[in-house]
């Protein structure tokens, strides 16, 4: 690791006003990227600021029809949490399944879809839920927030304080883990909105990071079934291959995925 | 047995230092001013190195020195060995290219070295080896074997033409074309035995300390057998002689094959410390391992066997090509010749076996022994081509391996080894009663109803362990001998302190040895500890690996302790004024038989060293020290059955269970050995599902990290139901097989024939991720 300066900030604020001050500043959340990717040299940032201890960013709360996650609440919280387990069970199924108990211990939502890796689990939530990123300087629809490849519409600076998800009439999500990493090989969740919209993302499986999946939105909302999905066809081409998993076989985890989601859903 | 005799489950002693964290690795040193050192490697996988300029990192803070592998080379340390001379066919011996510690002039994989900074931290030594200019210029590499033998393929060394190290053969060739003449059913099968990373959960690391007073340097390393460290770094690369060297391996995070070897960094360590009159510390990270710890396997194999007209197996043919990496590492050339082919008969009458075995470099890490070394390979084989044959002549595989068990002992195959004891059906028996092979078609059915693949598969292997009887792996081209030494000091109030050349880096041997000294002389084992790894202490060993520990540095100790008694008695009987004949030892006691005349061992001990009254003319003390050479190898044997389930629309496998019935001779403590069966179990797993080290065309690592090359977690693995069936080992007298590897060695075939009998196609190779299944399921 090279040299840098920690720095634990107590309130938003205060880490907006250290990462402006500072030459290249990189906030630090659960660290699950960050300080991998510092150790083995690869980033060098001048100044590290801590957000997870920021009070006002951990906690996850329901209100009427919107379950809203903080940022650097932790997944093994939203995976526990009983309001979201009751609002949105998929979304706490989801963190359960995020890489390993080490990693849910420390890692946040908002330090997940700030990297947007594009086998990362949650992203394909926020899709598909049609949730809003807060930061500490607007809001942003999901869909306007991923941008590809490990590029959000973040500004420089600019902090995500949390996420709110409208609570869905249905909603499941179904994830091939990669047998290494433990991200989503490829990963679905599929939510019926409760005006009836029906929106279906996926993980792990474009080239340019979670996308919807028209094809099965439109079998999907003509009839909410596994077997709807069936005479879906998903194509290889634009999709990621390596050595875990070809471009085609990750288009059959798409459709796999998905009806399985669906199963979950109800 | 007593309480903590043989075969009792003693928990383990050392786990107390080990679970609270007061263990005491290489990394854990820290000697007065220590300077840490960081190698410069090559990101090319084939590269002139034509200069290295250090000026700017000789500049940076901390820095104490940068050296080069030219600088290494002008001072005359030696290259590289390799232990084990083969001889090919045509009767040239086995073609190697120099191997020196840090690469002068040319590199040949990614991750070797060519230089070294030394510094005040590891981190200093990093910021400057950032600065180190190294001019490279590319040339062709080739990692891919296939393509490493055609004509115009990249070559790797000089001295070995076409890129092949040699061609061997073992068996009978005329005999096993006359078989396969008369054969009325040939099986033929092509398998790849995939390419693993080793992964011992500590890194390798060392630290070397001169002394320039007394000309001595001391090398604290991760080592499965420190003395062979000292004699070749001693007798071969020029670093001191042995007197001027000790090697100490303290605890040590396993090894499974990778820490046996002496590689480039040590060497490199010991001549930096003489060069900065300092102590020098190297500790590798986990990317460091990926691309410089000796992986393990890498076969692509064609083989043919040939069955009569009652499936009986007449004879065998094999064709291997074995990939050695870039260079030869010190016992890579033994192991898919001598370690490998001699156990292609497997638990099989096969009456003609002829194989061929072709060794090849590449622009890769090198290759060597890794958990079962060439056993694995040689049982893979034979159990998928049993597999395969029980599928092609339509009829049972458990019964078809019954039609052709050797049932007589002992027993000679046709490729050199000399089986001398075993009950295969027993072990088979076990095994599928455990897992109710019966009621499997019924289990098949109702998973079937389910959306359900199931599958069952059977392996029966045997290793050839206790390596090994020296005179006989002397005559086949071993550089060393492979027998045990071992020494038993009764300290004079009755405590004891047994040294010896075994190296335990996770086998449990301050355990497991203290139990023989129970079982003998009654004394609790907290009475007894066990001193190795230190070349100042121990006066020789050949280490742990090849499953000897038990077989061989055990009766080693064996027979320390019978000298010892055999003194302590005749004190014990001029005490009590008794024949020696008549001493027996109970609990603790030596006692006249028959009588209540008995004298305690303590006090034996002390009169040993008071010396006061001993019989006339016995030296004072009691201390005795053996070596212990077998007369033949140990043929542990088992039965592995798995039953799993394919999910057809992921290509997922899920077990639903794994029996293992292991015939390992005697158990010194049950406990252990089913944890070194969970161990190699979860090893066998990992190759057959998850593991593969992979390279691109160019010879560049794929999976240098965890987040790439997939190990087994324990969500990857079943609970095992685990069994033994006892057949002793004749041919040392605690009757001991060996039990370190068999599980690695068995476990692969036995979860690939399962997958390929649950989804119908007999073609699928390891590792058998979810992808490669899918796409064989699905394929037309």
């Amino acid at each position: 690791m090279y040299q840098t300066t920690y720095h634990r900030a107590s309130s938003v604020d205060e880490a907006a006003s250290l990462f402006a001050k500072s030459s290249e500043a990189k906030f630090l959340s659960g660290g699950q990227t960050l300080l991998p990717v510092m150790k083995q040299r690869l980033a060098g940032p001048s100044d590290v600021i801590d957000l997870a201890k920021i009070k006002d960013m951990i906690g996850v709360e329901a209100s009427g029809d919107t379950l809203t996650i903080k940022a650097a609440t932790p997944h093994y919280d939203v995976a526990s949490s009983d309001a979201a387990k009751k609002a949105i069970p998929a979304l706490a199924y989801l963190a359960s399944l995020i890489g390993d108990p080490a990693v849910r211990y420390r890692g946040t939502i908002g330090g997940s879809i700030a990297n947007n890796d594009p086998a990362a689990d949650y992203p394909a939530s926020l899709l598909a839920l049609d949730a809003t990123v807060k930061t500490n300087k607007r809001s942003i629809a999901a869909a306007d927030f991923f941008k590809g490849l490990f590029t959000t519409a973040l500004e420089d600076g600019e902090i995500i304080t949390a996420v709110s998800f409208p609570v869905p009439a249905k909603a499941g999500y179904s994830k091939m883990p990669h047998p290494a990493s433990r991200f989503a090989l490829t990963g679905v969740f599929v939510a019926q909105t409760k005006s009836g919209e029906v929106r279906v993302a996926a993980t792990g499986a474009s080239q340019n990071g979670v996308m919807r999946v028209p094809a099965i939105e439109a079998a999907l909302k003509a009839n909410w079934s596994p077997a709807a999905i069936d005479s879906v066809s998903i194509p290889a081409s634009g999709l990621l291959a390596d050595i875990h998993g070809s471009a085609e076989y990750r288009a059959n985890l798409v459709k796999v995925m998905a009806q399985r989601a669906v199963a979950a859903a109800g | 047995m007593g309480v903590e005799g043989i075969g009792a489950r003693v928990v383990r002693k050392e786990d107390k230092r080990f679970i609270t964290g007061k263990g005491r690795y290489v990394d854990d040193i820290k000697l007065t001013g220590m300077t840490h050192a960081y190698f410069i490697r090559s990101p090319h996988a084939h590269a002139k190195v034509k200069g290295i300029d250090s000026s700017a990192a000789l500049k940076m803070p901390g820095v104490v020195a940068v050296l080069t592998g030219k600088q290494l080379v002008d001072d005359k340390v030696g290259n590289l060995i390799c232990g084990w001379a083969i001889t090919s066919k045509d009767g040239s011996p086995m073609k190697m290219g120099a191997w020196p510690a840090m690469a002068p002039e040319t590199v040949r994989f990614v991750g070797q070295a060519v230089a070294v900074v030394i510094a005040e931290s590891k981190n200093l030594a990093r910021d400057a080896a950032e600065v180190v200019v190294v001019d490279y210029e590319e040339l062709p590499a080739v990692a891919d074997m296939h393509a490493a033998i055609k004509a115009g393929a990249p070559q790797l060394h000089p001295e070995a033409p076409g890129n092949q190290v040699y061609d061997w053969v073992i068996g009978d060739e005329s005999a096993t074309d006359a078989a396969f003449a008369k054969a009325a059913n040939v099986v033929k099968l092509d398998v790849t035995n995939n390419r693993l990373a080793p992964n011992a959960m500590e890194p390798r690391a060392a630290i070397a300390d001169y002394d320039a007073a007394e000309e001595h340097f001391t090398l604290y390393t991760t080592s499965q057998n420190p003395h062979v460290a000292r004699l070749v770094l001693s007798a071969f690369y020029n670093i001191a002689p042995e007197h001027k060297l000790r090697v100490i391996a303290p605890d040590v995070g396993g090894g499974f094959g990778s820490k046996i070897f002496i590689y480039p960094e040590e060497m490199v360590a010991l001549w930096a410390s003489k060069k900065v009159g300092r102590p020098v510390k190297w500790t590798g990270d986990r990317t460091e391992a990926f691309l410089t710890d000796a992986h393990g396997r890498d076969h692509i194999t064609h083989a043919e066997m040939a069955f009569d007209a009652n499936n009986k197996i007449i004879g065998l043919k094999v064709k291997t090509y074995a990939n050695f990496g870039a260079y030869m590492s010190l016992f890579s050339s033994s192991v898919p010749t001598y370690l490998y082919a001699t156990l292609l008969s497997g638990q099989y009458n096969i009456p003609a076996i002829h194989a061929e075995v072709i060794g090849v470099y590449t622009n890769t890490t090198p290759v060597d022994a890794y958990r079962g070394a060439g056993r694995p390979e040689a049982s893979y084989l034979i159990e998928r081509l049993m597999e395969t044959a029980a599928r092609q002549l339509n009829v049972d595989p458990a019964q078809l391996r019954r039609t052709n068990f050797i049932t007589q002992f002992p027993h000679q195959t046709p490729v050199i080894m000399a089986y001398d004891t075993g009950d295969f059906n027993a072990s088979l028996d076990a095994a599928m009663k455990a897992i109710d092979y019966a009621g499997f078609p019924a289990r098949k059915a109702k998973a079937k109803a389910d959306g359900k693949l199931r599958g069952i598969g059977v392996s029966c292997y045997i290793e050839a362990c206790g390596i090994a009887p020296s005179k006989a792996v002397g005559s086949l081209g071993a550089g060393v001998g492979l027998w045990e030494s071992a020494e038993v000091r009764v300290n004079p109030v009755g405590t004891i302190e047994i040294l010896t050349g075994s190296h335990s880096h996770g086998q449990g041997h301050e355990t497991t040895f203290c139990q023989l000294v129970a079982e003998r002389l009654g004394v609790p084992i907290s009475q007894v500890s066990i001193v190795h790894g230190d070349t100042d202490k121990v006066q020789f060993g050949m280490g742990t690996y090849g499953s000897r520990s038990a077989a061989v540095g055990l009766t080693a100790i064996l027979k320390a302790m019978e000298k010892m008694e055999s003194k302590a008695k005749k004190i014990a009987a001029h005490a009590l004024e008794a024949s020696e004949g008549d001493i027996v030892i109970e609990n603790g006691e030596f006692k006249v038989a028959g009588t209540d005349k008995a004298i305690a061992f303590p006090m034996v001990a002390l009169a040993a060293y008071t010396a006061h009254n001993l019989p006339d003319g016995m030296e004072p003390g009691l201390k005795e020290s053996a070596f212990y050479d077998p007369t033949n190898f140990t043929f542990p044997a088992g039965a592995y059955i798995c039953e799993l389930e394919v999910d057809p629309g992921t290509g997922k496998t899920s077990f639903v269970n794994f029996v293992a019935a292991d015939d390992f001779g005697r158990l010194i403590n049950p406990m252990i050995v089913e944890g070194q069966v969970h161990g190699g179990l979860v090893q066998g797993i990992g190759q057959a599902l998850l593991e593969h080290a992979i390279y691109d065309a160019n010879g560049q690592p794929v999976t240098a990290s965890f987040m790439d090359y997939a190990m087994p977690r324990a969500d990857d693995v079943p609970s095992f139901n685990l069994s033994h069936t006892t057949t002793l080992c004749p041919g040392n007298p605690l009757g001991i097989k060996g039990c370190g590897e068999a599980g690695a060695i068995g476990a692969s075939a036995a979860v690939i024939n399962a997958i390929t009998d649950a989804i119908g196609k007999n073609n699928l190779e390891m590792p058998a991720t979810p992808d490669r299944v899918w796409r064989t399921i699905h394929a037309a």
